[in-house]
This record gives C-alpha cells, structure tokens and sequence, in this order.
C-alpha cells in the first residue's frame, strides 16, 4: 500500500510574499498624527495630505470615517494576505471589503482612530496602504493574465512589481501635482495600457540579430471628467530604459504640471495642452538626462528567478459534475498557455467580497492554485490561476458552499460599479447597487450564456469622474440628477461605444436615462441590436459599426436609438410613480447632494 | 481596602490550562453556555449545560439566584463561562452572576471550538449538582437602564459603547454612543485581545480611564458583555452593562442618531 492516502491535500510549502510593501513605524506614526489633529495641533489641510498619502480617503459626509486603500501590486495577492484583511474588515470595518478596479482591496467606514490598526495589521503580513490615494503614483498595475495568457509577448509580472519597489515612499513621487497611474498589460486585449498615464505593453524587437525585450509605452491616457486615450512614446522602448523613462516622464509632470488648476492637473491635460510632440521630445530629452546622470545607481530590482509551482495533491475525481458547471466554465475560465492549466475568474457583485469569502478564496488558493496566491484584476473581480483543468469541478464546488460560483464573470454580465453613494463624497447616485442589480438581471436572464454579448461591457459611474471606467464600457453610464417640476429624480447619462484595446475610444454620449429606467433600456438596446444584426456580429461590434456611420438596415445611427428610447425615458408623475424618483437602496428623497472631492488634495 | 485587594486577585478570563488544573482538583464549577444538543454532543469535562436561552427566559435576580444554586454554586464556587459564540454568551452569564453578588467568574479566553482544535479533553457525561445556598447581593453599579442612560446623557464623563457591527451603528445608535464593534476585541485564537492591545485601542479613541463606560448591543447584553470585559481587563473601574439594550432602547421609542444620505448597505457583500 503506498502512502498517498495520509498525504495533505493542503501543501505545506506555500509561498510566502516575495516583497515586504509595509513599514510597520507607519502605523504609530498615523495614530500619532491623527491624535494632533484631534487636538487642533495640525490644520486639517495638512492632516488631509499626510491621511491620503496613507491610504485612507475621506467618507460621504463625514470626516470620522475612512476608506482605507489596500494596495495590491501587481494584483498579487497571497492567502495569508487574504485572511489578514478578512479579519481586518470584521474588526474595523463592515464585514466586507470591496475589491477595485485598480487592483485596491477597500476597508469602507472605517474609525479614523482606528486607521493606524489597519496599517498595523497589514504590516504584518506585508502589505501597505501607504501612496495608494493622495498626489503620487497609485498601485502599479499588471494584468490578471501575466505569465499566462496565450497572447503575451513575456510575461510583465518582475517588471510591474519592480516599478511599484522602485517608486513606493521615494521622494520623487511624494508631491506631485496630482495622483498617477501605472498599467502594465501582457498583450493588446487584456488590459489598459492606454487609459492609465503610464502604460505599458511587453514586446520583443530584433536588434543587431540579437532579440530585445522591452515595451510599447503609452502616456497621457485616463479617464475623467475629460478622458484622452494615450500616445505611444516610441516604436520600442528596451527594458534597461523603462526605469529611465518612468523618471523622465514623472520629473517632467512633477515640474509642469499644472498645480493650480484642480480640475486640470492631471498628466494627460498638460499632455493634451502641450501637444503630443511637444511633450514627446521632452521625454525623449529628459530620459537622455536621467540615463547619463543616473544610470549608474538607479536600476530596477528584477526578480526573474522562474517560479516554482506547487505539487496540487488534491483528488481530480469528482463523482459527478456539479450543475451549472458548463455555464460557470464557459464564462468564467480561460485556458492558460501552459497545457493542462486554466485561469478562473470570480464574478463578485460590483467587488463586494465578505470576510469569510476572503478566508475561502485563500483556502481555495492554497488547495487549487499551482502559484499558492491569487491576483485581482481590473473589473472588481478576483482570478485563481495555475488551477489544473481537471480540478476545475473541485474547484467550483468549494465556490458553491461560499456563494462565490455565480457565472458571467468574463460576460457583459458583469458589470463594473464604483462605490457610489455607498460611501463616497462625490458620488451623486448609487452606481454601486446598480451595477449588482444590472448583474443580477443579466444572470436571471442568462445573458451570460449568450455569445452575441460576450465581448461587451457595462460600467458604471456615480458621477461625472470615472472611477467606474464607464467611458471604455459598450454601454456605459455616469450619474446625475434630473428634475420633474419640483421633484428631483436620478438618472445616468448613457455613453456607448468606449473600448480599451488596441482600437481604443471613449464611448459617445447617447441620452439621460432615469436610474429605474437603466435595466429596461439595456434590454431595449440588446433587443434593437437583435433585430439590426449580421450574421457573426455581437453587441460591440454592431455598436461600433453604427457609431462609425455604418448603421443599418434601420438603426443609422446613436439618433435613431435614442428615437426609439425616448418613451422609456419619459418621466412620469410622482403620484404615479414614486418609485421613480428615489434612487436605489432609498425609499425617496433623492437629492444631488456632494461633499468635496478628495482626490486633488 | 482589603475589598479592593479580593477584587484584584479575581481574574476575568483564565487560560485553558489554568482551568484543566481547576477541573482536576474539582475546584470549579464549570458552565458550557452553548444550546443543549451542542453540550450533549460533546462539552469541557465536568461542565454544566446552561443554555443563554434559559437564563433569558427570567433573568429576575431571584431566578438567576435559584438558577446559581441549583448548579452548586455557593458565594465561594469560583465559577469559569465558555460558549463557541466569540465568548459573548459567557460574557451575559458572567456578568448576570456578577449582578447578583457572584464575583468569582471568570471566562474561559478560548471559545469551546479553539478548545477543541488545540485537541484538549472532551466529555458526554451529563453532570449534575447538590444545590447550594448562594446570598444575593445585588451590585447595581455595573448595571444601566434606558433611565439611567438619560441622565448619564447630561455627565461630560460617561462614555456610551455600541459593541453592534458597523453597518448596523451606521443605521441607528443611541446618540452620542461611539463604536466598538465586538469583532475588535477578540485577538486570533483568544476572546479578548492581550490587555496591552486592548489598551492601545481604547487609548486611539481617546478614551480616558477615569471616566464612566457604558457598553450595549443590539438586543440580550451579549455582544456589549463581551465590550464590558474588554474594559474591565484593562482596569476600567467604573463600567456598566445597559442590559437591555438597543431593542429595550428602540422599543421605548428613546430618540436614535444614524449617519445620513450614504448608501453603506449596498456595499455590503451579503
């Protein structure tokens, strides 16, 4: 008899976080400067600056709670890790945290005095929310897929992680004039190298016989109340100058940028104000600076010791499929480039997860996963890799038990919200419900099951700034108020058409849909879109097609959609309808009421 | 003085293998809080069942005396409380036997589930006990009332604690009451945190030890039991328990103080 029955199904060699992020003096020094300030011994503009530098935002209306901003480089995030934040969101927080679409986990409402335990906690297990809000460069990004899509080029991961070491607490990125953002993708269709203000795509050149590996590097992209997509800096750009040209470009924002200004300071509208020439020709100067100034002590920290992978000791017979197995495969499983292997993606609801989810995807991730970790990715959801393609049914059993297996994460089904009225100053509306409600919808539908919607998108802002990325989605939509006589009422301005690939545009603003009106008019849109299609075609690319001015045969163009809207839009009088007027999650009285934006502190 | 020095020496939690010496010298009365079908299945050895239910069902102090007799419980029994929910049921037991002139109770730190995966021994025997004769004492200093609370209001010094979850503070609280959510007491494997850690917290808030405390919870004293533990290992001496707490508060129709014009439900995964 061999042994193998008593052998663990749990492994006992995990992998430890490779990077320390933290800095456990952290800690005290925040509860020190939080006592001050209570204490009327710092003003509250300075005490505003240093809390954002370390990662705890402002809450709606009130200056006693925080948002603490957990940063994730790279997304990768280990099990340990995990548990830590679940037990921090028992003890601090609400009982969940809230995954984002930079690759943050979020503790919302939390005590101001009891942000330096937050720190503290993290710091034991590596990880920092230090720099993760305030003027500096926000978590580096790096693509879910990393190290095993089908369609990289090599795999980012070392580079990303190198970036976020190299730039976390120096001194170059302490003050700039406004936040920062680094993506890393592996290939053109995964990520969103050209909508961050870095952004950065792994490729290969030969050069002298010999082959380089480097990047396409994007600047100037993001989001927001206006939004440009980014322009390639160069046609190559090779490793040993991706450093250099991160100095370069962060010394030029940090010393034109606009300071003034708050509603204009962020990269891409000095970018835009400059001209792309302009501003590419000081880059190019700039790095040729830095390089011959710093090249000799500035250099990255690559690790790119191969990984070692887990032996998965789990039993790969399960007696029979699990239902819904087919759907959940189809939608939220991708094949890796290593044979035998697949990647799973969870559908969280607008990035939602409860502490004892957390605790099961952690013991989901030391069972399943070849790597021992998980990542986040870019739409409020988090991914297993390295998952062996016969554990897949073992794997989404253990997701039933946790209520975490829902279907359609890789589908238009699921939708992106921000945090909305939930929790933020800005927001006017409660994007975050009703991307869950929208989600919900599609799934009771099995819209997800339909491939015709398959390479769709709806994201969803509470306001105008796009925390949501509504301008990359198919359909998207940003919050407002509207008015009926003396009645106010919420709504969403719907855009269509924004993508974030290689084609990449914003989406072009179609009409004012009332908030209770958004799940009926998606529907209309998918039923238009139906009726128009040609063999082959789905949402995105009919979308694209009408918007491009090839609309047809009745659909011309985005007029002839509203045209067809307009009677769902109508708004109906109060006494009809009450319902109407009051946003989700509230029984009415819905008003346009902000506090101030924190972002540009 | 020599009251205060008895006082001292009463431990209010007490390590699984302080209480394995105890039982071995059958010098405790042991109370497994938990519902009777847990207890049956298996419990500490030596321990009685007392179900929080039972105790709610009359937490007269009269009842609460026949009850402690009835376990053998006399004015010298030390007394140790367990249960598997975060401590807080032993907590309300602990406390209600404090409220009646028991002083020697003390808590297990572990709940009966850590007990059980640190391996410690397990028993099925049903134990039962001679009644003995308890005095009653009552102690109304660590006990508050709604009517207390209202007068409490106007002293600068009393500090009011909902030991509830966020989100359910964020919905409606007493006013004026500050929020420790019990989640933040317990440390990994113990019910409470080390005193050291526990003091670190209250001392964030600029919470002063001198002060009064009152801790509720939203509706039998169990989670804000706990939160009355908390404070008392730290050496807060003034604390009191509103035992009735937030249901007794609300049902009153008492004015409540929520945090307005934020969705914070809707962010919750559940």
């Amino acid at each position: 008899m061999s042994k193998t029955s008593l052998s663990q199904s749990k492994p006992n060699n995990l992998p430890k976080p490779k990077i320390n992020w933290s800095k456990i003096e952290e800690a005290e020094k925040f509860a020190e400067t939080v006592k001050l300030y209570r204490q009327g011994k710092i003003n509250h503009d300075d005490f505003r600056r240093f809390r954002l530098q370390h990662g705890a935002y402002g809450s709606r209306m009130t200056d006693n709670y925080s948002m603490v901003r957990i940063k994730i480089p790279a997304g990768e995030i280990y099990p340990e890790q995990l548990d830590k934040i679940a037990q921090l969101s028992e003890a601090y927080s609400i009982g969940s945290a809230h995954v984002s679409t930079r690759q943050n986990i979020q503790l919302h409402w939390v005590i101001l005095e009891d942000v330096s335990e937050i720190i503290r906690g993290l710091a034991e297990v590596g990880l920092t929310s230090r720099e993760a809000c305030g003027n500096t460069v926000r978590n580096v990004m790096c693509s879910p897929l990393a190290g095993v899509c089908p369609n990289e080029i090599f795999d980012p991961t070392p580079f990303a992680l190198a970036v976020a070491k190299f730039l976390l607490r120096n001194p170059l990125n302490q003050a700039l004039p406004r936040k920062f953002k680094i993506n890393f993708t592996c290939c053109e269709n995964h990520g969103m190298a050209r909508i961050a203000d870095i952004g950065l795509i792994p490729q290969k050149v030969e050069k002298d016989g010999k082959i380089q590996q480097g990047f396409k590097i994007f600047l100037g992209g993001g989001l927001g109340a206006q939004s440009f997509v980014a322009h390639q800096l160069e046609e190559f750009t090779p490793e040993e100058d991706l450093v250099y040209t991160t100095i370069a470009v962060l010394r030029i924002f940090d010393r034109m940028g606009n300071r003034e200004n708050m509603a204009r300071n962020r990269m891409r509208y000095l970018v835009n104000e400059m001209g792309w020439g302009k501003f590419q020709t000081l880059v190019l100067k700039e790095r040729a600076i830095v390089r011959a100034t710093q090249s000799v002590i500035v250099k990255l920290e690559i690790d790119k010791a191969p990984e070692a992978l887990n032996k998965i000791t789990i039993s790969s017979e399960t007696p029979s499929l699990p239902s819904g197995f087919a759907r959940w495969t189809k939608s939220n499983t991708v094949k890796q480039k290593q044979n035998g292997y697949s990647t799973v993606f969870l559908t969280l609801e607008s990035g939602d997860v409860t502490a004892n989810q957390l605790r099961a995807i952690a013991q989901i991730a030391r069972e399943f996963s070849a790597e021992g970790r998980v990542r986040n990715g870019f739409t409020q959801d988090i991914v297993f890799r390295w998952v062996r393609d016969d554990n897949l049914p073992g794997l989404y059993s253990k997701l039933l038990e946790v209520g975490l297996a829902n279907p359609g994460a890789l589908t238009m089904a699921s939708v992106v919200g921000c945090s909305g009225t939930t929790s933020c100053n800005l927001a006017i509306t409660n994007s975050h419900r009703l991307a869950k409600e929208i989600q919900r919808k599609f799934l009771e539908l099995k819209l997800d099951m339909d491939e015709d919607l398959r390479d769709s998108s709806i994201k969803i802002s509470g306001c105008p700034n796009s925390c949501g990325q509504h301008e990359i989605a198919t359909i998207g939509f940003y919050g407002g108020g509207g008015r009926m006589g003396k009645n106010m009422y919420p709504l969403y301005l719907m855009s269509l058409g924004g993508r974030a690939d290689e084609q990449a545009m914003l989406g072009l603003m179609c009409m004012k849909i009332p908030a209770k009106r958004v799940i009926p008019v998606i529907l209309k849109v998918i039923e238009i879109f139906k009726s128009e299609k040609k063999t082959g075609e789905t949402l995105n690319s009919w979308v694209h097609r009408v918007i491009s001015g090839y609309g047809g045969p009745n659909i011309k163009s985005i007029k002839d959609i509203k045209q067809i809207l307009e009677p769902t839009v109508v708004a109906p009088a109060i006494e009809v309808d009450k319902d109407f007027y009051a946003d989700y999650g509230s029984d009415g009285g819905f008003h346009a009421k902000t506090g101030k934006g924190e972002c540009a502190a | 003085m020599r009251c205060l020095s008895t006082e001292k020496t009463m431990r209010i939690t007490i390590d699984a293998d302080s209480l394995r010496i105890l039982i071995r010298d059958k010098s405790v009365r042991v109370l497994d809080i938990r519902k009777e079908e847990d207890y049956k299945q298996n419990h500490i050895p030596e321990a009685a069942n007392l179900p929080l239910a039972s105790l709610l069902a009359d937490d007269s102090p009269q009842k609460v005396l026949q009850l402690t007799q009835s376990f053998g419980i006399d004015d010298e029994t030390p007394v140790v409380v367990y249960d598997d929910t975060f401590g807080a049921l032993a907590s309300r037991v602990a406390w209600t036997l404090q409220y009646i002139g028991h002083d020697d109770v003390s808590l297990l730190d572990i709940t009966y589930g850590t007990w059980k995966k640190m391996g410690l021994e397990t028993s099925t025997d049903q134990v039962s006990y001679n009644k003995k004769t308890h005095s009653l004492k009552l102690k109304p200093e660590i006990l508050a009332t709604a009517d207390y609370l209202e007068s409490a209001k106007e002293k600068k010094d009393t500090i009011l604690i909902d030991n509830r979850e966020r989100l359910n503070y964020l919905d409606n609280h007493i006013p004026g009451a500050i929020n420790i959510p019990y989640r933040m007491l317990a440390s990994q494997d113990n019910i409470l945190q080390p005193k050291e850690d526990l003091k670190k917290l209250i001392q964030n808030r600029n919470i002063l030890s001198n002060g009064e405390m009152i801790t509720y919870c939203g509706s039998v004293g169990t989670l804000s039991g706990l939160g009355y533990y908390a404070l008392k290992t730290i050496g807060m001496k003034n604390v009191k328990l509103y035992v009735r707490s937030f249901k007794e508060w609300k049902s009153l129709e008492k004015p409540t103080e929520s945090q307005r014009d934020a969705h914070y439900w809707d962010l919750s995964a559940e």
